[in-house]
């Protein structure tokens, strides 16, 4: 097996939610954090994609940023091409891995300064990093890039405002390339987007992946779209991996309860009658998670193990599941 | 169809003046539901779902109007009714879901009392029963503990509870009809499979018809009898769902399944539409999808179709006459 180019051991991050001081003190409030992301491990190779799946509050767009080092990780390391990304360490070095990292984010509306040419946003890394000598040679550098995500270079000199939801979100993937990275970071690239628009941003994503070799990490609440997508997949619940396993396995024969479940509950655009088993109860309030494995109170096949120890993630039959009932074999 | 329809749409336009212009944001809408039909509106975003909801509510934003056609409610017109007269049928005779739960709930007022005022409103009932009515809703809708929670506010619910407190106060009066406006858009996976099959076992119980706006075609599958999809304002095919998935007859719709990622089959590469949906001041002459459209020829730049048979669905398609009918690229 070859070394991968991210490796994600234990990462963790706790957000302080406490009340103010003066509140503590007055009203005897303990502090209290959130465990967003709570240990979670995974690796990916060159040129694959691993998807994070999971429910809103499960963390999965906190593992993104910790990725690309927009948080600084509570406890556990990133690992890019085999050197570590914390920036307390080696600023300098830091600094270059970088640029072959970028990130896209999910609302296209939201990412781009709206004062901006298109010129200035995707110009902004070359820029920054110092990747394009000149006016012109930025210009016509800015203009390849939108060529490449099917824009037309005439395009650079427009203001946001003046395209599609589709449209925007190639401007992102523009800027994200710019410093011709190696890993993509996408925050659910696609959500805000129409389906035949998401068909044409997931085409231009897969094409540019052959074409360049990227690595992706996606993260999408769409299991489809995951499916389409992805080499791996890796399922979140309350800040933990529960499952995670080649496409084909997890698709094919999913370990976790709540994998099944996911599965379970996506409308079936076919009509093949398959039954449905709709999953009770919510997504607990991460404030004050089940003990014991979080999906507990959820779970069908929990019993007071299940309550009581925290399953960890082991192999089992080549999928990586964290749960009790499958070690068990009682499922 | 043998009984009468519910609702009729027939011809309906929607126009909003502006000054550059009078945009057309709904052009030449007809349907109809039959008493206790799901009927799915689908379509991408600015296809004008929502529009049509409103309308039928009585609800356009200004300055948004009517421009022609009518809107019929078991045979009697609802779109020319005097602001007085509609609010009495809303909430009445027609019921409301809207996308987002906690902007159509009240912050300020216990769910109990807007499910009783509600209920006060609409039915002659005194406060004892509406309370024990508005219990029963709650219970009926899968909120645990509801003679509890019906003293909370909205905030103390959850996303999924909450759109199911909203689904009980669409059902308050025992409406006939129920505009679900993209009702688990804002939901997770998981809370949105309840929430659909609730939505559709409490119609049936109550003998509602439902209108149900959704862009997510897997839904629509689920849930529905008949489906209309719509593009730049118009309808483009409509019919029984099974059919229109299955065997549709516009290259929109066609195309629009394609676009899906399936779950029970790989393909390395989506089927895409070209382009986007045409903006409300620049829509092409003729058929309003023919700039994207891979078949189509110049009758098709020239002149709009209506909505033809095209076997078991109605698509506004000059192809369904042609003799090459449109089948999705392989």
């Amino acid at each position: 097996m070859n070394k991968p180019l991210v490796q994600v051991t234990d990462l963790a991050k706790t957000f302080d939610v406490s009340a103010p001081w003066l509140n503590r003190v007055v009203e005897r409030k303990p502090r209290q954090f959130v465990h967003a992301v709570d240990g979670v491990s995974f690796s990916i190779q060159r040129g694959k994609t691993l998807a994070l799946v999971g429910e809103s509050g499960c963390g999965k767009s906190t593992v993104a940023r910790l990725l690309v080092g927009l948080y600084q990780p509570t406890r556990g390391d990133v690992q890019f091409d085999g050197q570590p990304t914390d920036a307390k360490q080696n600023p300098a070095a830091v600094r270059t891995l970088r640029r072959r990292m970028q990130m896209i984010f999910q609302d296209p509306y939201a990412s781009l300064n709206p004062r901006w040419k298109v010129l200035d946003i995707v110009g902004e890394p070359l820029r920054e990093h110092g990747l394009a000598a000149g006016a012109e040679a930025l210009r016509a550098k800015v203009g390849e890039l939108l060529l490449q995500v099917g824009l037309a270079a005439a395009d650079t000199e427009k203001f946001p405002h003046q395209f599609s939801g589709g449209q925007r979100q190639r401007i992102s993937i523009a800027r994200a390339l710019a410093t011709q990275p190696e890993f993509l970071v996408c925050d659910e690239p696609t959500s805000a987007l129409d389906v035949s628009v998401q068909a044409q941003v997931l085409n231009i994503m897969k094409d540019l992946q052959k074409a360049q070799g990227l690595t992706y990490l996606f993260i999408s609440h769409n299991l489809a779209v995951v499916r389409h997508v992805s080499d791996q997949v890796g399922v979140m619940y309350l800040g933990r991996l529960v499952e995670l396993a080649d496409k084909a396995d997890l698709f094919n024969r999913p370990q976790h309860p709540y994998t099944r479940m996911l599965l379970d509950a996506i409308p079936d655009i076919h009509m093949s009658g398959r039954a449905r088993t709709p999953v009770q109860g919510e997504v607990p309030n991460p404030l004050n998670p089940p003990t014991g494995c979080a999906f507990h109170p959820r779970c069908p096949h929990a019993n007071l193990r299940c309550a009581q120890e925290r399953p960890v993630l082991t192999d089992f039959k080549g999928i990586q599941v964290a749960c009790h009932a499958v070690q068990e074999a009682r499922i | 169809m043998s009984t009468a329809p519910l609702l009729q749409v027939q011809n309906l336009r929607v126009e909003f003046p502006t000054r550059r212009g009078t945009l057309l944001a709904l052009d030449d809408i007809s349907f109809d539901i039959a008493p206790g039909e799901i009927l799915g509106v689908v379509g991408e975003s600015g296809a004008g779902k929502s529009l049509t909801g409103s309308a039928i509510i009585g609800l356009l934003e200004p300055p948004g109007r009517i421009a022609s056609g009518q809107i019929l409610l078991g045979g009697q017109r609802i779109d020319n009714l005097p602001h007085e007269q509609m609010r009495a049928i809303r909430g009445r005779k027609i019921g409301a879901i809207f996308q987002d739960p906690l902007t159509s709930l009240n912050p300020l007022y216990t769910v109990g009392r807007q499910l009783t005022e509600t209920i006060q409103t609409h039915l002659k009932v005194g406060n004892e029963e509406a309370r024990q009515r508005a219990i029963r809703l709650l219970q009926e809708t899968g909120i645990p503990a509801a003679e509890h929670r019906i003293d909370q506010y909205p905030h103390q619910f959850s996303g999924g509870m909450r759109q199911r407190v909203v689904i009980a106060l669409a059902l308050a009066a025992e409406p006939q009809l129920i505009v679900a406006d993209e009702p688990t858009t804002a939901l997770d996976v998981s809370i949105q499979a309840q929430i659909i099959s609730l939505l559709k076992r409490l119609c049936k119980d109550h003998g509602a018809a439902v209108m149900l706006v959704t862009h997510d075609m897997g839904v629509i599958a689920e849930t529905c009898d008949r489906v209309a999809v719509l593009y730049a304002g118009r309808v483009a095919e409509i019919g029984p769902v099974g059919d229109v998935i299955h065997h549709s007859s516009h290259p929109y719709t066609s195309g629009l399944m394609g676009s899906i990622p399936a779950m029970d089959e790989e393909r390395e590469r989506l089927l895409q539409i070209d382009g986007s949906m045409p903006r409300l001041n620049a829509i092409p002459r003729g058929c309003a999808f023919n700039p994207r459209c891979p078949q189509a020829h110049d009758r098709c730049r020239s002149d709009r179709p209506e909505l033809l048979d095209a076997g078991a669905t109605r698509a506004a398609c000059w192809l369904v006459q042609s003799p090459q009918s449109p089948k999705a690229p392989a």
